[in-house]
């Protein structure tokens, strides 16, 4: 259990941060950012969590079980688009024949919003899963012991 | 990768009249920046507390993402202070607790070799700009063949605002599936390697 100024901040922070991790995912196309960065902020929000509270608290909400099937997710649902585009006659990942009649381009729109969900699914689960493999791994450091 | 995002990027146009000007205070700034992670670099290798160590690391992400403002690859910028500054820091911390909490100080002739290691890999690096075209030379390989293309075929191929999301999920969208996959294994080689999810793992001290 960290210190209360810590707790509090961090207790006020975490909505934002979700908040601005989904920002950042969906709103990719039209600013910087996309998957990559909002599955690392998404995953540092709990981090964050995690650190204020405790490892139990964090993986009560995430519990640790789910972050591989979250990462291997994320993977299928990059690949499994590819394969959609396959399937409806183009190439591997080509998104216009998601929506073939569409003047602008809305196939290259829904594929790309579906691949950044796979990427920020597969890294926020994997940045999870890293942390929690690591902090798992002993009692929480005393705040004296650096 | 960071290639194609760093032209992208770049690729946005200044006012002419303000260009002296802003360059005067970009290459300040820029002279600014890179001295500060000089600065923070020398004092990381100082540095015995480990705890130090990661904060300042921290510290010198975050100095590369102002740099990358800088030069305007924000994309690149945006990965680098999340990933660099934020989680990894945290991670070094998580596996400083695992470990020592000081380094210790190597013997005198130990440290030859990696010292002269080190000067002949800056020195080829630095030996290596010289053939480098300017920053934001349109006749770079790198804006020149496919990366005008882009430039110029993403809003009839793609119609999205930013060119990086484009090249990087669409033109590029295999190459993003690789990256993708990669940062999968990492998760995956990390669960193999330290395995708290198993059955008491970690925890019970088996190794």
């Amino acid at each position: 259990m960290g210190h209360l100024i810590l707790r509090v901040t961090i207790k006020t922070l975490f909505a934002p941060i979700i908040l601005f991790a989904l920002y950042v995912q969906f709103h990719g196309d039209y600013g910087p950012g996309g998957g990559f960065q909002a599955g690392v902020i998404l995953a540092s929000a709990f981090i964050l969590h995690a650190l204020g509270f405790g490892l139990d608290r964090c993986q009560r909400v995430i519990p640790p079980s789910w972050l591989p099937v979250g990462m291997a997710l994320g993977v299928l649902i990059y690949a499994g688009t590819g394969v959609y585009t396959l399937l409806f006659g183009g190439n591997f990942l080509d998104y216009d024949v998601i929506q073939p009649d569409s003047h602008h381009h809305a196939g290259q729109h829904i594929g790309i919003i579906a691949v950044e969900l796979g990427v920020g699914l597969a890294v926020a689960a994997t940045m999870l899963q890293i942390y929690y493999a690591f902090a798992g791994r002993e009692p929480e450091p005393m705040d004296d012991s650096w | 990768m960071s290639m194609i995002l760093f032209f992208a990027a770049a690729a946005s146009d200044a006012e002419p009249m303000m260009e002296v000007t802003g360059q005067a205070a970009s290459v300040a700034i820029e002279i600014l920046i890179l001295t500060l992670l000089v600065a923070t670099a020398v004092s990381m290798i100082r540095m015995r507390q480990l705890f130090g160590v990661a904060m300042l690391s921290g510290i010198y992400s975050l100095l590369s993402a102002a740099f990358f403002v800088a030069l305007d690859a924000v994309d690149v910028a945006f990965t680098e202070a999340a990933v660099g500054a934020g989680v990894s820091t945290v991670l070094v911390l998580s596996g400083i607790a695992l470990t020592a909490k000081r380094e210790m100080p190597v013997d005198r002739r130990r440290q030859l070799l990696p010292l002269l290691i080190v000067f002949v890999t800056g020195g080829a690096l630095v030996y290596s700009t010289i053939d480098m075209p300017a920053f934001g030379d349109p006749q770079a390989p790198a804006n020149a063949y496919v990366g005008a293309e882009y430039i110029a075929q993403t809003p009839q191929d793609v119609e999205v605002p930013n060119i990086v999301t484009a090249v990087l999920a669409s033109y590029r969208g295999f190459d993003t599936l690789g990256e993708t996959v990669v940062v999968f294994t990492a998760g995956l080689a990390c669960l193999l390697l330290l395995g708290t999810t198993l059955r008491g793992g970690g925890k019970g001290g088996r190794d």
